[in-house]
């Protein structure tokens, strides 16, 4: 039974619900539209992989289905997924292979629930909070929710049976686990700053002192990174690598449940373009004016608010398929180095020093503001300077061939030549 | 409040039906004509030999046991960020900022003594070579 008259009660247009008829009503609808964005911009995103990608190279891309711009090749795709004979191998283990699909498809459609995507929108039964689910723990939520991922791939690696998915599936584990230590660290700056771990709360804070990007940018580069490697995205796509691994876990995958990867795989890159502009670009907040933050909220202010949150999270969408039609990827030592050797150290150390930063600006009576930004933007460009200089070693500041300390190369030289020759003893 | 986690239930049961509904209206429209070479696990047109699930690396587990131990570290240092305004400040916050002259160190002191500790396991593993994967 739908109590009508709880819907069609005049409230203030600008308060927050309070029935909790109304508030379930309004989450089914709100859940209903983002859901089908989601399912429809992974699917669009597929498409525009292809595009930019074609555009890069100098190609056409899909321009067969739809006119010129091949706009219904998703569709058709997912029709022929629908179609297409499924195959397993008879080595396989049943239950586990047809649950994979649907363990990794599940995660990624759920970790978006607790991003705001704009203002408050009034309505005559109150103010909309537009976010699903607007939870205290926001963020641990998204942290323990994105992590459940990696049992879908592994899973999968391990039910078909497969040495390349075998292998694709352990690989995955090992760097998801590895760069999630460090997408964890990299956050905790936030919340220093913030002293919350609610979404809506950490973009309140960004619009009424300065973006994270500037006060944080550390925090933001290793946050960068880490999120490349979560989604397994080129430079850090080992566990797929094609040379290698043919598919890596989902090699023995086809049709629909292939499918449910992608799906997964391409919504996972859409929150982490969503979670970086939350977290660094300000979410739904449109730079440079407090307009939009202050009551009254209008509908024209959740229009705009919208469109700027989806410009940001476009954005971060946008550079993902651009470094991955750009950058070569990584061998798995260097990987596995780069996430515990320099990440976690540089996330960990950040802490320290901002926390220590914060602390000191407190003392001298520095609050937040224009000032206590521009200090911690100062600090960053510092640090950020000097772990260039630390990663590169003179690589790319100096060119590759000469300017290395010839000690250097000889003592590397002599590493690996040691090495060689214990390897070859150890068979 | 408790209603806020009401939409994630919603939402977990709609993504479930869906994942349902996507692997079993699949499962109706496609046909399946098994034979003895499509059965058999890709490798690349080379006959499999023996079975996938071998012994690997012991260097996935050392990274797993790792992990655990890092990102309890993380999971414990959210309290003390989300609690830092707070703990540096010996009295009570104006409107969240600490009055002038009642800064305390105590906080930064504690996750600092907290983090001398992981950084001292960190430094141990690190020397031992587990981090190195060759």
């Amino acid at each position: 039974m739908i109590p009508v008259h709880a819907l069609l009660q005049v409230v203030d247009r600008q308060a927050p619900i309070t029935g909790y008829t109304t508030y379930i009503v309004f989450s089914i609808i709100k859940l209903i539209i983002v859901f089908t964005i989601y399912m429809l911009s992974a699917a669009l995103l597929t498409l525009a992989e292809r595009k930019i990608s074609a555009w890069i190279q100098g190609r056409h891309g899909p321009n067969r289905v739809g006119g010129r711009g091949g706009w219904l090749q998703p569709a058709a795709d997912g029709v022929k997924n629908f179609m297409k004979e499924e195959t397993e191998p008879g080595n396989a283990s049943h239950p586990l292979f047809s649950i994979a699909p649907a363990l990794s498809f599940v995660p990624a459609m759920l970790v978006w629930c607790v991003i705001p995507f704009g203002s408050p929108l009034p309505t005559p039964w109150g103010r909309v909070d537009l976010v699903v689910a607007d939870l205290p723990v926001g963020f641990l939520f998204i942290l323990a929710i994105a992590s459940l991922g990696v049992y879908g791939i592994v899973l999968a690696g391990w039910a078909s049976n497969n040495k390349y998915s075998f292998l694709g599936g352990l690989r995955s584990s090992a760097q998801m686990v590895s760069y999630e230590v460090a997408l964890g660290m990299s956050t905790i700056p936030i919340i220093l700053l913030a002293g919350n771990v609610t979404m809506s709360e950490i973009i309140r804070q960004q619009s009424h002192s300065m973006w994270n990007v500037l006060n944080l940018t550390t925090a933001f580069v290793v946050f960068f990174v880490a999120a490349l490697a979560e989604n397994n995205r080129v430079p850090f796509d080992l566990p797929e690598a094609e040379s290698e691994l043919i598919a890596g876990y989902h090699t023995e995958y086809s049709a629909m449940k292939f499918s449910l990867f992608f799906i997964a795989e391409y919504a996972n890159m859409v929150t982490a373009g969503a979670l970086m502009a939350t977290l660094f670009l300000g979410g739904w907040d449109i730079p440079f004016t407090g307009w939009d933050n202050a009551a009254p909220y209008t509908v024209l202010k959740t229009i705009l608010t919208l469109g700027c949150f989806l410009t940001k999270t476009g954005f971060f969408v946008f550079v993902f398929i651009w470094i991955r039609w750009t950058l070569p990827r990584f061998r798995y030592d260097q990987l596995m180095s780069l996430g515990w050797r320099v990440m976690l150290p540089v996330a960990l150390g950040y802490i320290a020093v901002l926390a220590t930063t914060l602390l000191v600006l407190q003392a001298i009576g520095i609050h937040p503001g224009p000032v206590h930004s521009f200090i911690l933007l100062m600090e960053n460009i510092c640090i950020l300077l000097l772990l260039f200089v630390m990663v590169d070693e003179g690589r790319i500041v100096s060119p590759a061939y000469g300017r290395a300390q010839q000690a250097r190369i000889v003592r590397l030289r002599a590493r690996s030549a040691s090495r060689a020759v214990t390897e070859g003893a150890g068979k | 409040m408790a209603r806020e986690y009401f939409p994630v239930l919603l939402l977990l049961g709609f993504v479930v039906m869906n994942a349902v509904l996507i692997i079993g209206v699949s499962a109706l429209t496609i046909r399946k004509r098994p034979t003895p070479v499509k059965r058999a696990a890709y490798e690349s047109g080379i006959p499999a030999i023996g079975d996938a699930r071998e012994r690997f690396s012991v260097a996935f587990y050392m990274i797993a046991m790792l992990f655990i131990i890092f990102d309890i570290e993380t999971v414990f240092m959210i309290p003390w960020a989300a609690a830092f305004r707070q703990l540096s400040c010996s009295a009570e916050l104006v409107g969240g900022m600490c009055p002038a002259g009642s800064t305390s160190f105590f906080g930064l002191g504690e996750m600092l003594i907290f983090m001398a500790i992981l950084v001292v396991g960190f430094v141990y593993v690190w020397k031992k070579g587990a981090l190195r994967w060759d």
